[in-house]
């Protein structure tokens, strides 16, 4: 187990970062905002950004192998519960114990 | 929504345990980084010990897609600078997700901040349950990690639903997605993000030009 001291210092080193990465940019950004170009892009940048999440979620995929087949079942029916019933919270929970089910019993590895 | 952090925070804590880090260790990284994608990639690099300094490296590379959502996050409605501090500590995917959606056009300061709070809570509250809970999962049981993936899907297809038929849109960033997986598999999210950006700015471009030739 690593050493408790390094194990906060990372928590620490990740969340300076991770907030300078969010907050540092508005000031840089403000005086553009008025402009057709960026809400051009921010009315379209919410799905391509989340769209690219995915596909970077999936990125290891082992799709020359039988166990690619768990994730992709997954997928489907997170994408096909939400397309039917639009409930976030059913479609990522029924999503995850697909996966879970599928990846410790038919496709371990 | 906000719900669906519940799954992926009991998801986050149980890796915790079971990647052999304290249970504490997940309610801290869930309050003070609040950014899922990287807390799940930092369980790793913290169990294998890697230097400080490739830690701020690699969440600079994963989180600076950040960057890219102060173009469209309405911090100009959060009021006070208090508000604003906080708002921007928790920006997170599926802050800027709901906050930049439809049906958030008229939120007042109040709700932002307060759903940010919330997810806040889910999140750190989530996770410390996970891992305490975590132990009691037996180790063949894997591939809860998966909920990050399922919780992305659900905010893209939502996402490409307020697009209302601009299906190029989700294309561009299918194709941009598994151009920077191919060209550069090492910075795929920067990557990715920067071609998308580049291929919305080129069909900008395009088509403002079309009524003109018209």
């Amino acid at each position: 187990m690593p050493d408790t001291g390094y194990a906060i210092a990372a928590v620490l080193v990740t969340a300076a970062v991770t907030w300078g990465l969010r907050a540092l940019p508005f000031a840089a950004l403000i005086p553009l905002r008025e402009s057709s170009t960026v809400q051009y892009l921010s009315t379209r940048m919410p799905a391509g950004v989340m769209v690219i999440l995915v596909v970077y979620c999936l990125h290891d995929l082992p799709v020359t192998e039988a166990r690619a087949a768990a994730p992709l079942v997954a997928l489907a029916v997170t994408l096909g519960l939400h397309l039917w019933r639009r409930n976030a919270l059913l479609s990522i929970f029924s999503g995850t114990a697909t996966h879970v089910v599928l990846a410790s019993t038919v496709f371990t590895h | 929504m906000g719900l669906g952090f519940l799954p992926l925070g009991l998801a986050f804590g149980a890796l915790v345990t079971q990647s052999g880090l304290d249970w504490w260790w997940a309610g801290l990284s869930a309050a003070l980084i609040f950014g899922g994608s990287f807390e799940f990639l930092l369980i790793g690099m913290v169990t294998a010990s890697a230097p400080l300094a490739a830690i701020a490296v690699s969440a600079l590379l994963v989180n600076v897609r950040h960057v890219f959502y102060a173009l469209s996050f309405p911090l100009h409605r959060v009021s006070g600078h208090l508000g604003k501090a906080y708002s921007t500590y928790t920006m997170c995917d599926e802050v800027y997700a709901l906050a930049t959606g439809q049906q958030s056009r008229t939120w007042s300061s109040r709700r932002i901040l307060w759903l940010q709070f919330l997810l806040h809570l889910y999140w750190a509250g989530s996770s410390t349950a996970g891992a305490l809970l975590g132990s009691l999962i037996p180790h063949y049981v894997t591939g809860l990690d998966f909920a990050l993936t399922a919780l992305f899907t659900v905010l893209a297809l939502d996402a490409v639903r307020n697009l209302r038929g601009d299906v190029l849109t989700p294309v561009l960033a299918v194709l941009s997605a598994l151009a920077a997986r191919l060209l550069f598999p090492g910075q795929i999210l920067l990557a990715a993000f920067t071609l998308f950006t580049a291929a919305l700015l080129a069909r900008r471009l395009t088509t403002s030009r079309k009524p003109r030739h018209a």
